[in-house]
Parts: structure tokens; sequence; C-alpha cells
């Protein structure tokens, strides 16, 4: 069986929710029946300083259990990270780096150091503003992250997502419909440059 | 066939001991194997388990409430990491010397000093000598598998038992998992009988030995560890025919015709696998041995295993400040020496020290030393530091 593993670095700080978005993604990833890792890189533990979380998804267990240094794909949470962080550090240049902002994914290349890959930019915090009252921008990130990569296919993806926040917010119908259209949002509004 | 799952290696753990539903669990956090008693008082509070869940102000009384339980009769466990299990230690040799098959979860972590939360192996190598079965985890599988197992080793032998792996790089992390049914588990681990306890017969436990008896309860402790190696194999095979999974005190891969390998334990034997996989694709004869069962030592499997090898590498994630070689190190040339083996060429690496990253990189920076051992006959330095800054 071919095994192409997608290795994915997540960037974010400290409290956004990274890590918890690189467990959603292995849970979405694993739904649809592969092998997945998804796993935090623990520093300093204190809210706001810099983080990075990682997922592997393959089609065969994959027995590495060291961090990620030539990623696939790498996301970031908080686009302040771009001036301090070398977040293209080892991407591949057939992969795509996907930012969290309002700019335009050519307003981000300049800060990308030469990167020569997809930049794409989805505004998750103005979104899930819109859709959930609050900034939680995991829903519409992941989304973006499923469309520019391809790890899952579209409609397996919104539908297992369905069934968790139905399953997670049981109690909370009207937030159920606030992620799915943030969820579908984010892979809608998600710009590639 | 089993359930498919996706856990991270503490959840896999407390998933286990929910299965299983033991009688008391001595309970004190620390990093990184606090959620193992996090996810477990959750069962307990949504009457998932009867489980009497004791939370106390330190390891030292986590492990004491063990002792008291076990010695009364119960299924005791606890889970513990770093300076908790060090802050165990003159309870680990209670426990161990009364003969209490106590379970104790263990997520690896460095030691301070500097303060350090991330993996090595430095607090379980400390306690090595304390008396209890070890066995290490590659993965959060193999995690929950030999949790499953523990109760039925321990209890066999009458000696308590740790169950490790390493912190953050499988207790945090999430992967998939093929869990094994309830009603599988319940009938698998069995109910606890013990032949003495605190409530049937009055007993004393832990009384004073003069030398009269003392040496002599010794030579008994190290019998039981002796006679663990066949339990652990047996309850190894019968886990097998349950699920499929075949363990055993070590783990060769691709040792067939290899004449450069190491020895090496944890999560870094998966990472050293792919290593293993990538050189014999380009043709070099490696392979590697993994040791699950670290207490009691395959001392005799692991001298055979190495025989015919030219040089081998032994990595340790702890050092033990000899001046020169790591705990494992020690313990597979006295293996070696004890069968008569002379011949390979031996390397101690210390790697991974608090967590720094051990990549396939890493892996074949050491079989490219033993390559040009091999090669050469020269060993150089055998006490070496991996990826390290100099």
């Amino acid at each position: 069986m071919k095994n192409e593993m997608i290795e994915i670095r997540w960037h974010g700080r400290g409290g956004q929710g990274a890590k918890t978005a690189a467990l959603l993604l292995a849970d979405a990833a694993f739904h649809t029946g592969k092998f997945v890792q998804g796993f935090p890189e623990y520093g300093p533990e204190r809210m706001g300083a810099p983080i990075t979380a990682y997922n592997r998804i393959s089609e065969r267990r994959c027995t590495v259990h060291s961090n990620i240094y030539e990623p696939d794909y790498v996301v970031v949470v908080d686009e302040t990270l771009l001036s301090c962080v070398e977040v293209t550090a080892g991407l591949k240049p057939e992969g795509a780096i996907i930012i969290n902002s309002g700019k335009t994914p050519q307003a981000l290349r300049e800060l990308l150091k030469g990167y020569t890959g997809r930049v794409c930019t989805i505004d998750a915090g103005r979104i899930s503003e819109e859709e959930l009252g609050k900034n939680f921008p995991n829903t519409p990130m992941l989304a973006a992250v499923v469309k520019v990569s391809g790890i899952v296919e579209p409609d397996a993806f919104v539908t297992n997502m369905e069934q968790s926040f139905r399953h997670k917010f049981a109690a909370k119908p009207q937030v159920v419909e606030g992620n799915l259209h943030a969820l579908r949002r984010g892979m809608e509004e998600v710009r590639v440059g | 066939m089993g359930i498919r799952e996706r856990l991270s290696g503490n959840e896999a753990i407390a998933y286990a001991m929910k299965q299983i539903d033991p009688d008391v669990m001595g309970a004190f956090p620390i990093t990184p194997s606090t959620e193992i008693p996090q996810y477990f008082s959750s069962y307990v509070d949504n009457g998932e388990v009867n489980t009497e869940f004791i939370a106390v102000e330190s390891e030292h009384s986590a492990l004491s409430t063990c002792i008291g339980a076990q010695a009364a009769g119960a299924r005791a466990v606890s889970a513990t990491s770093s300076c908790g299990l060090i802050y165990m230690a003159e309870m680990l040799y209670v426990a161990a010397s009364n003969r209490l098959p106590i379970t104790l979860a263990v997520s690896c972590r460095a030691l301070s000093g500097p303060i350090n939360i991330n993996n090595d192996h430095s607090d379980a190598m400390s306690v090595r000598d304390c008396g209890w079965l070890m066995l290490f985890a590659e993965t959060n599988q193999e995690a929950y598998d030999n949790y499953l197992q523990a109760m039925r080793i321990g209890e066999a032998v009458g000696l308590p038992i740790m169950i490790c792996q390493d912190g953050f790089i499988t207790s945090h992390a999430i992967e998939n998992i093929e869990l094994v049914e309830d009603d599988k588990v319940k009938a698998f681990v069995g109910e606890y009988t013990p032949q003495h306890t605190l409530l049937k017969n009055p007993m004393a436990v832990g009384p004073y030995a003069t030398p009269v008896y003392y040496i002599e309860s010794k030579r008994q402790q190290a019998q039981a560890m002796i006679d663990a190696k066949r339990v652990v194999r047996a309850v190894a095979d019968e886990f097998a025919r349950m699920t499929g999974r075949q363990y055993d005190l070590l783990e060769s891969y691709r040792m067939e015709d290899a004449e450069r390998a190491i020895v090496i334990m944890g999560s870094s034997a998966g990472t050293a696998k792919q290593a293993v996989d990538e050189l014999r694709e380009l043709g070099e004869k490696v392979g590697l041995i993994k040791i699950r069962c670290f207490r009691p030592f395959p001392a005799e499997e692991l001298a055979q295993a190495l025989r015919n090898t030219l040089a081998f590498g032994v990595m340790d994630k702890a050092d033990s400040f000899n001046a020169h070689c790591g705990p494992i190190y020690a313990e597979t040339a006295a293996a070696l020496y004890a069968q008569g083996v002379g011949a390979p060429k031996g390397i101690s690496y210390i790697y991974g020290l608090g967590g720094r990253d051990v990549r396939v990189e890493s892996i074949k920076r050491v079989f490219s030393d033993l390559e040009e051992i091999s090669r050469t006959g020269e060993t150089g330095e055998t006490y070496r530091y991996l990826d390290v800054r100099e």
C-alpha cells in the first residue's frame, strides 16, 4: 500500500487553541479511516508564548515520534508570529502556508522570506466573530486547511464535523449552526495566492 | 476485532484503568501524568467505576495509600512522573519488599535541574533497583496493552509493576489505537485474590527483620524477579491469543543478518525503526532491539540477539554519571560478558535528555558511527552524547 504521508506544523500562541486545532484535524482525518498523529511541542507553558503543534496523516501507522522539520503545510493561527518565528522553515514549495489574517496573500508573501509555494489567507477571526459572536478561530481555520490540503474529502469532512458538533453541543443547537456556518465559510473564503 | 479509536497515551492508560475498575487509586498530580488521574476521576465522578479515589497531598502519600490498600487485599493503582516518582522512592522499596502488586503508570520525564517538563528516562532509571517490574512502551497502543497485562504479571509473582511511557511524546500525542472490549478486558485481568491480606488473616506487614532474616527476605524478592521473566512471556502469549498483538521481553526489528544494531527503549524505538528501514533500503545490514521489559532485565535474550553483530550502540535516555556509560549499556555489557559474548564492539550513547528531539537523522548518525567502528575495528570514545552542542 502506498503511504503518502502529509505533515503539518501549526504555529500559534499559548491559549489560542493551535493544539486543539491540531487535535481536531487529527480527529477529522481519523474519521475518514486514516492513521493520525496530533501532538503539541511543549516549551515554557504560558499564555501568549509562541507554541507549535503537529500532525502526521497517513494510510499506514507512522512510527516516527519526532517533531516535523519539513512540513507539507504550515498553519499560522496568529499573524503577529510572522515577524518573530521563522514559520516557513523547511516548508515544502509544493505545499502551502495558511495564515489567519484579513490581509491578502500578496500582502503577506513579502513577510515570508522568499517562500515560493502557495500563500493562503483566511480571516478566521472575523468569520468566528460573525458566526459565533466570539473569537474562536479554530473552526474556520480547520476548514481552510482541509480545503487547501485536501487531506480529507470536503463533504466527508463537513459531515463528520457536523456529527461532532451535534455531539459536543447537544444542549446548544444554535452553537451547532454557527459552527457549521463558520466551517462552510472557512472553506469558501480561504484566499489562495 | 477490537475497537478502532484515537487516544493519547495518558487517555489510553486512564481508559484501561476504567475497564479494569481497580479498588483504589491514590492520586497526586504531576506533569505529564496529571491527565491520568484527571480523566480517571471523571469516570469515578460519573459512577462508571467503583474505585475509591483518594486524593492526597504528595506522591509519597499516594503510594503509601496504595500500599495500605493493597495490603488490605485491594487492587491499587497510581500514576506519576519525574520528581513525583523519586519522591515515592522510599515507599517504592516498601511496596516491593512487602510483595504488594501495585500498578503504577509512569509518564517519564526529566529530573531537575535545570527544571524541565519534557521526556527522558531519568526518573524511571533512578528507581530501577527498587524491586519493581518495569515495562516500557513505544506507542500509546503499547502503553495500553502493557497496562492490561500489568496486574496479571504483578499478581502472579507478588511484585509491584510500573508501566512506563514517554512523557508528552506518547502521553500527549493522539494516535490511532485498537481497544479491547470491556468484557474481554474483565475476563483477561480477572479478580484479584491475594494469598495473604490484612483483612482476612491478621498479619504483620513490613515488620522489622534482623540480620537473621533480612537477606532471606531479599533472596525471595530476587527469586520473584527471576520467575517474572516466564510470567511476562506467558501473559504476553495469552494477550496475543486475545488481540493478535504479540509481545515479548524484547522486540527484535530486522535483526536477521544485522551487522550493526542499536538497543533502545520507549518512543524513539519507532523513530529508529524508520532509520533502520531507510538504511536497509540502501542495503545496509542494520537492525534494532527494543527493550520492552526492563525489569526483569532480559539479559540472556539481549546477549543472544547481539551475539552476531560487529558493533552495537546502546541508547540511554538517562545518564548514570559514572563517567563511563548509561544504565542500559551497563546492563547490556554485563549480559554479554555473562554469556561469553565478547566480539561485538559497543558504544554507550546518552540521547534525548530533557526532551531533546530525537530524529530519524539522529539515529542514522549512530549507525554511521557503528559503520566506521565495524570497518576500522577502532571504537574510539565509547561514552558519547548524541546531538549535543559542545
